[in-house]
């Protein structure tokens, strides 16, 4: 187990450096250099701004000192907001970002595990139809066209709830959470469903039921180990996707978060914003395939001795 | 296998087994008609669409569905009916190019992986988990921003990104394929490589390459409303109905007909397209028990 993670964080080195040194020379082949784009600017003010972010060194010399600043956790200076550097904004960002996904992760694993299960126990009955229905439908609708129409519906029509903000009024963070992770966990539903029915009609849950046990003892204890290994594994490129959603969903509802600074970074054409940002967003998402990797296999004895080569 | 066995001593083909199956299943049937209806309409908007898309009523301004207008007109009294129709032109081409781009590249590297084997599949497939971990939809966007927002360049981005899951199925099939008896039987036979690939290789590999692609066009449009709606995917003057849902956010409170008429197109395309793709699946996949 041991050796294993420390094997995936060492493949992590070269794919991080892939990353890096790809959004480096993407940013910095863009046509027109970060300040080209404002109204006429004199020359010499343009020649100090380049010297100051050291765009007149070499490519080669400019991407070494970059690798050097990363390696000491320094994303560099924003060319959008003066004075205020990359790391800054994504230390105000990232707490909100978090709570947001975590409270999304939430609802996807609690909500998609128990209707998954809950489908499962009678397949093609009334309980397996009605959630499964649900599910498709939470797949078939993107997050920017659920987010509004929750808005429209709870917070325009029945004044229920807040249309925006995050942690100004109570009652601010429901919308926003149920919006993000209403696909995850329909998603979540639909594979621990099908692993369910696979695990159910496995040999050792015969056994299980010939030894006279009580069903939900079997289907919580025996089945739901088995039956949650594609979910586990699911969670790392699930991390990815809700980073990708709180693009959205932090647009949609005027949350300060790491998601929004991207979306507003990425307008402005704000270089070193978008190049530390992605860094940032490659490094989590990697760390959190790896955990996943993990999880499933402390789950699943089967991979724990093999090679680990079977991946689905 | 046994299952393969079993389809030789019933004498239907698989396709045929698969039509029957997939004919029985009426949400794929759903599924299937109201994809071919939407491609029709794409294809004949410019003759069928009731008005211009230009065409503006500025005195009509925002109006709900009526007689004259099905689903009503936007802020410029433009019809809504026919922005949803040229605007699902759109999401149908992005879906579609970025998919046969994805496809063409998924394909390719994962039969040359699968048969050329050894170090050269291992080579190709580090490279495939290596871009797994990239965090793609991060990448587009920076690809946009970038290179501008060129519709070309969105083909082949959500294309580029696409393909990994495609190049892993195809290399899994052939791999497995290769090791089959029919095929070391076919081989003591003294078939040639290229009649094998013909005859054996490419027929059992279809079938999973069908159903995959039939479920990568809805992510496909997914990604790209997803892009539009954040204003960095199709630009105006064209649209597609990521565009429009944007728009129809502006003004949901007023006009609320401007978000929900494009939020049901986009939605019930997705919701038939993966109907047809789980339809096929269960049709197609030989593994699936025959009932």
């Amino acid at each position: 187990m041991l050796r294993f993670a420390a094997g995936r964080l060492l493949q992590a080195i070269p794919v991080l450096l892939v990353v890096i040194t790809a959004t480096f020379l993407l940013v910095h082949s863009a046509p027109g250099g970060p300040f080209s784009a404002e109204k006429a600017v004199p020359a010499e003010v343009i020649k100090a701004l380049e010297a100051q972010y050291q765009l007149d060194q070499p490519l080669w010399k400019q991407y070494v000192s970059y690798l050097g600043d990363i390696v000491n956790g320094n994303f560099g200076p924003s060319f959008k907001y003066p004075g205020r550097s990359v790391n800054e904004l994504i230390a105000a960002g990232l707490p909100i970002t978090a709570e947001l996904g975590l409270y999304a992760m939430l609802i996807a694993v609690l909500i998609g595990i128990s209707a998954g299960v809950f489908a499962s126990l009678r397949p093609n009955t009334l309980q397996d139809y009605v959630p499964m229905s649900a599910a498709m439908l939470g797949i078939c609708m993107p997050s920017f066209l659920l987010g509004p129409l929750l808005v429209l519906i709870f917070g325009i029509y029945l004044e229920w709830l807040p249309v925006s903000g995050w942690g100004d009024i109570p009652g601010d963070k429901i919308l926003p959470s149920i919006t993000l992770g209403a696909a995850y966990a329909a998603y979540i539903a639909r594979l621990s469903r099908g692993q369910m029915l696979e695990v159910l009609s496995q040999d050792y849950i015969r056994t299980a039921r010939a030894k006279g046990l009580p069903e939900p003892l079997i289907v919580v204890k025996h089945a739901l180990r088995g039956g949650l290994i594609p979910v586990v594994a699911f969670l790392g490129p699930a991390f990815a996707g809700l980073l990708g959603g709180s693009f959205v969903v932090e647009t949609i509802f005027q949350i300060p978060g790491l998601g929004r600074f991207y979306v507003q970074a990425a307008f402005n054409r704000d270089y070193t914003m978008i190049l530390g940002m992605t860094i940032f967003f490659a490094s989590l998402i990697i760390l959190f395939n790896l955990l996943s990797d993990m999880l499933a296999i402390w789950l699943n004895p089967k991979l724990r001795h093999g090679s680990g080569a079977a991946k689905p | 296998m046994s299952t393969a066995l079993a389809t030789a001593e019933k004498g239907s083909s698989l396709w045929a087994d698969a039509w029957i199956k997939l004919s029985r299943n009426h949400l794929a049937l759903f599924g299937l008609a109201v994809v071919l209806t939407l491609c029709l309409v794409s294809l004949l908007t410019p003759w069928i669409a009731p008005y211009g898309y230009e065409q503006q009523n500025l005195m009509l301004g925002a109006s709900p569905p009526s007689a004259e207008h099905w689903l009503g007109t936007d802020v410029f009294g433009r019809d809504m009916l026919t922005r949803i129709m040229y605007g699902g032109r759109v999401s149908l081409l992005v879906g579609f190019i970025a998919t046969a781009v994805a496809l063409l590249i998924g394909v390719l590297w994962g039969a040359v992986a699968g048969f050329v084997g050894g170090r050269v599949d291992t080579v190709m497939m580090r490279m495939v988990d290596i871009l797994y971990a990239l965090p793609f939809m991060i990448f587009i966007v920076l690809l946009m921003v970038v290179f501008g927002r060129n519709i070309f360049l969105l083909f082949f981005a959500i294309g580029a990104v696409e393909w990994l899951t495609m190049a892993r199925i195809v290399r899994g099939q052939v791999m497995s394929l290769r090791r089959q008896e029919f095929v070391e039987a076919a081989h003591s036979l003294g078939l040639s490589q290229w009649a094998i690939i013909r005859r054996h290789i490419i027929p059992n590999t279809l079938g999973p390459v069908i159903v995959y692609t039939t479920l990568t066009i809805p992510s496909v449009m997914l990604l790209e409303a997803f892009l539009s709606f954040l204003g960095l995917g199709i630009q105006p003057p064209q649209s597609s109905w990521g565009l429009l849902i944007n728009y129809g956010v502006e003004t949901m409170e007023e006009y609320p007909w401007l978000l929900i008429f494009p939020g049901i197109a986009l939605s019930l395309t997705l919701f038939a397209l993966n109907f047809l793709g789980d339809g096929l699946r269960d049709a197609l996949d030989p593994r699936a028990s025959k009932d």
